[in-house]
């Protein structure tokens, strides 16, 4: 079993030597500054998906064994949270604002575009990792709805072909798409 | 003994609990202000239905069907994690109550598969015994049926998902009484689904003790022993007060 | 370091001079809204043509807080002579530039008397659009900290509570539960370790008050959050605030280490012998956590899931211990109360509603943004004076307030005032400040199941009506919406909203059914040509099956 593999590279002197290791380094500054206690765990999942982009199985237990919290806790919380995300991100993120002035003002019609564009859903990376697919519950666009946010940038008013038109920018660059 | 959480942190310096007069269904009673309505209930033979509830480990309040009503409150309150209060009148058994909790355990069997004929557990089923004492006859929703997977990996135990009612008694018992934390509850609303570990198969968990508690204090068919067959699983629970009353005796 | 009175005043005043130095004073928004149609480039030409013509000692070029009229940015505002520019692009800037000294008219022109600024009174945005966020001795020269300082030296905790009773401020985050109540209850706990925290993890869809508040003038929350620990003897307080606003964390950030740096939070505030620490917790993406416990639960790391209440959180919250949770825009209101006195605040609004309420204005209407209203104004002139009525000659359908907990208002009570007592009694609630207008195009029942589809998904799965419940209501919304429907199931589904909200465990779950049971009260007919004709009014539902009426 794939998952039963992943538990087990965890061992004690893996943990160990990532206390030592600089891309750990916020990771560990962050358990640390909160004296190892439980109660940073959330905290500390911000600092592993601020430097390595999302949550693996490695990263859970190592977080677990540091503050003594049980492993079945850690992905608990690491799924209660959306925020958090087990899957590494793609190269492009696209995430479409779902709040309720841009439901009004038809993001799912944009939704619609990228299952259709990118074959992808709500959470999903396409299958060439080349783009993720976000919903938010507000962006705090409103004026600018229907808005998304593409790498960063917040693009407004947008419709379906615009959407398209993004879409075909970021897959394009793969030639096997 | 009693495990609400007023008297597991009481100190000795602390006064003792006070005794207060109530009404439940018309009758009036005395109990302490550490007991819950469920508990003074329970000592006056008076019925209510709970389903996540189990004597020894910590409320949870999640089933919602100890819900009973207190007079001048129009929401009804959970009776397993309500404490009362002097002169408190209390329901808990109108039409109104019986009618929620009906529905509540329509949803329930909506949720997950829970068809008795080919469970180990039919017959020696909590859930299924709620469903016989409420009257729920047919089910008016949809049923979601999510088709989980069964998970066969342990040595002497399974775990069918599709039977859980996520009352969280295997987490509860693990974590508080065993001390492994073996269990929790990944995801949130209606993908919650009970785990090992790093949502690993139950066999590969290294958190586990094989202590099977969990096994014994399920209340559907949810986890069993392997090679019980439909109807044969029979689950043992009088192990947990008294390893709990046992623990007290060693400490004092 | 100890700041006393008079280094408040020195900083106060060398910041007034550092202002005045400037003829000219131009104001570019870099809240969140501006900022994502390109304001930091507006500023970044500004300066540079500003540099290019050597103006640097007359023209001061700041970032600024949220300006408000959030549908027309970028915007840039030249407050020495009440001129604002709306949709601005960085080649605006030559021309901007020009207009300082021209005597001509522009159409930026009288910004001050459009009826969107007009008819609004700001109390809690009073900073907004003038400060910049990232500098707290503007803060101070916009008499900042001064009533932390007035209430360390001369007022005693009790009289703290006593001004806040008496104002009658009510909890901005939506239930409207009395702000003084709530601290008297928290002070008088017998545990001797209490608790502040700020609820900034606004998460209705279609609000962004707190966190405009926050990126636009981070300082008066602080200052607020002070006060009450003052107030309740607190010693720790904590803000905790979603990590999907990274500007609002930033700011909150420097501004938490720029109080301490002056001595305004840390060890023996202001050498009153009052010590309070301030930290931030963030949020990961659950609305429920708004909710008092479940956010406690979050912040002592665990899933954010909520236990019945009582005991409440005064009594018994954060580590066991008396808490007072309030949310941003509560906090912001008490510096002024305390400035300007309880008498003051407490003669603006209604008689049960004190004080002004902030919303963020968006849907179908011509000027979105963020405005700030007294209590008791009119949703009349709130979306066609404010808002300047619905665009492309829409036809004004309802205004849903108090997102996903609340409900929908149409056209009959436009008229009405708004306050918490008004808008529970036709079926809403204040809710935390969003406010959606919908013309005819929106189709009510495919509102209510989007709603519907929020909560499922945000629902943390405790307990069973919230869990399972929330999922059926939204498979027989779903239903209705893709004429699948039966009359049988419009029955099934109201018996199932009065069963998720009287025995959920939460206040999720409790308003769940809100916007389903506000839209069956108002647009039942859209519900029954759903059903009956599988037909949808607002022509937004593809229905499975069209059946041709004869």
């Amino acid at each position: 079993m794939r998952q039963q593999a992943e538990a087990n590279i965890c061992s004690e002197k893996d943990f160990a030597a990532l206390t030592q290791d600089r891309q750990w380094r916020q990771v560990n500054r962050t358990m640390r500054l909160n004296n190892n206690q439980p109660e940073a765990l959330i905290e500390t999942l911000h600092a592993v998906q601020d430097t390595f982009g999302f949550l693996d199985h490695q990263a859970m237990a190592y977080v677990a064994h540091v503050l003594r919290v049980p492993l079945s806790r850690v992905y608990a919380v690491a799924t209660f949270y959306h925020y958090f995300s087990l899957k590494p991100p793609g190269e492009h993120s696209c995430v479409v604002c779902m709040g309720t002035a841009c439901y009004i003002g038809g993001s799912s019609a944009l939704l619609d575009q990228i299952q259709q564009s990118a074959a992808i859903g709500p959470g999903e990376t396409s299958k060439d990792g080349k783009v993720s697919l976000v919903v938010a519950r507000c962006l705090g666009s409103c004026g600018l709805a229907p808005a998304a946010v593409f790498d960063g940038r917040v693009a407004g008013k947008l419709n379906p072909a615009l959407m398209e038109e993004q879409l075909e920018r970021w897959l394009s660059h793969d030639p096997e798409a | 003994m009693n495990h609400s959480p007023a008297s597991r942190n009481s100190q000795e310096n602390t006064p003792p609990p006070r005794i207060l007069t109530l009404q439940i269904d018309g009758q009036d009673l005395s109990g302490r202000a550490d007991e819950t309505i469920l508990e003074i209930a329970r000592q006056n033979k008076i019925h209510i239905p709970t389903l996540c509830r189990l004597d020894g480990l910590s409320g949870h309040g999640g089933c919602r069907l100890c819900l009973v009503e207190i007079s001048g409150q129009n929401r009804p309150v959970p009776a397993c994690l309500t404490y009362p209060q002097e002169g408190m009148v209390i329901s808990t058994a109108s039409q109104r109550l019986q009618d929620y909790r009906r529905k509540i355990l329509e949803l329930l069997f909506s949720e997950r598969n829970h068809v008795c004929a080919v469970c180990v557990s039919n017959g020696h089923c909590e859930l299924q015994e709620l469903a016989v004492e409420l009257g729920l006859s047919h089910v008016r929703y949809e049923y979601l049926h999510p088709r989980l997977e069964v998970d066969g990996s342990h040595a002497r135990f399974i775990r069918d998902p599709n039977r859980c009612v996520l009352c969280l008694r295997c987490v509860r018992v693990c974590a508080e009484v065993e001390g492994a934390h073996t269990w929790d509850v990944m995801g949130r609303g209606i993908s919650s689904r009970v785990i090992t570990d790093l949502n690993q198969a139950w066999g590969s968990s290294q958190s586990c003790t094989a202590c099977g508690k969990c096994v014994q204090v399920c209340p559907t068919g949810a986890l069993s022993e392997k090679g019980t067959s439909v109807a044969e699983m029979i689950k043992h629970r009088h192990f947990l007060p008294q390893l709990l009353a046992m623990r007290t005796n060693r400490r004092e | 370091m100890t700041l006393k009175h008079k280094d408040l005043q020195q900083i106060a005043a060398a910041e007034e001079q550092r202002q005045q130095g400037f003829q000219h004073r131009i104001h570019v928004c870099q809240a969140a809204g501006c900022l994502s149609c390109g304001s930091r480039e507006v500023q970044e030409s500004l300066e540079q043509v500003v540099a290019d013509r050597e103006l640097e000692q007359e023209v001061q070029v700041k970032g600024v807080g949220c300006l408000g009229l959030c549908s027309a940015g970028p915007l840039v505002a030249v407050a020495s002579a009440d001129r604002l520019y709306q949709g601005c692009a960085p080649t605006d800037a030559g021309s901007i530039v020009d207009g300082l000294t021209s005597t001509a008219k522009t159409d930026a022109d009288g910004a001050g008397t459009l009826p969107f600024f007009s008819k609004q009174h700001k109390i809690v945005l009073e900073n907004c659009g003038s400060i910049d966020p990232e500098r707290i001795e503007e803060y101070i020269a916009a008499e900042g900290y001064a009533a932390l300082y007035t209430v360390l030296r001369e007022m005693t905790p009790a009289e703290v509570i006593e001004e806040i009773t008496r104002a009658g401020l009510r909890g901005r985050g939506g239930a409207g539960y009395p702000t003084g109540l709530k601290w008297s209850t928290v002070a008088k706990a017998l545990r001797q370790t209490r608790y502040v925290i700020c609820n900034a993890d606004e998460g209705d869809p279609g609000a962004f008050m707190d966190r405009s508040v926050l990126e636009s003038d981070p300082h008066r929350v602080l200052e607020g959050i002070a006060i009450a620990a003052y107030a309740l003897g607190a010693a720790q307080g904590f803000i905790y605030v979603r990590a999907e606003y990274p500007l609002a964390v930033k700011r909150l950030r420097k501004a938490i280490a720029q109080a301490e740096r002056l001595g305004i939070l840390g060890k023996n505030i202001c050498n009153s012998g009052f010590s309070f620490d301030l930290q931030l917790r963030l949020g990961a993406g659950a609305f429920v956590c708004g909710e008092e416990t479940a956010l406690i639960a979050s912040i002592e790391g665990l899933p954010g899931k909520p236990r019945p209440r009582p005991p409440y959180p005064a009594e018994s919250g954060l580590k066991g211990c008396p808490t007072l949770i309030n949310n941003v825009e509560t906090f912001a209101n008490i510096a002024p109360i305390i400035r300007r006195g309880s008498d003051w605040f407490a003669a603006i609004g209604t008689e049960k509603s004190k004080g002004t309420k902030v919303f963020a204005l968006a849907g179908r209407v011509c000027r979105t943004g963020l405005i700030e209203v007294p209590m008791g104004t009119s949703l009349t002139e709130i979306v066609f004076e404010i808002g300047g009525g619905i665009p492309d000659q829409g036809r004004f359908k309802a205004v849903q307030t108090g997102g996903p907990s609340g409900g929908c208002i149409p056209e009959q009570y436009l008229h009405m005032g708004v306050d918490y007592e008004s808008l529970a009694q036709v079926g809403s609630i204040m809710g935390s400040g969003g406010m959606i207008v919908m013309d005819q195009s929106s189709c009510m029942v495919d509102v209510a199941r989007f709603f519907m589809e929020f909560c499922m998904s945000e629902s943390c799965g405790k307990c069973v009506p919230c869990r399972v419940g929330t999922t059926q209501l939204h498979a027989l919304l779903s239903k209705i919406t893709q004429g699948r429907a039966t009359p049988g199931d419009l029955a099934t589904m109201e018996e199932l909203c009065d069963l998720v909200k009287n025995t959920s465990l939460c206040g999720l779950g409790q308003t769940a059914a809100n916007p389903v049971l506000s839209t069956l009260r108002y647009f039942r007919d859209e519900y029954r040509a759903h059903i009956d004709n599988q037909r949808c009014p607002a022509h937004h539902c593809s229905m499975a099956t069209t059946r041709e009426r004869p």
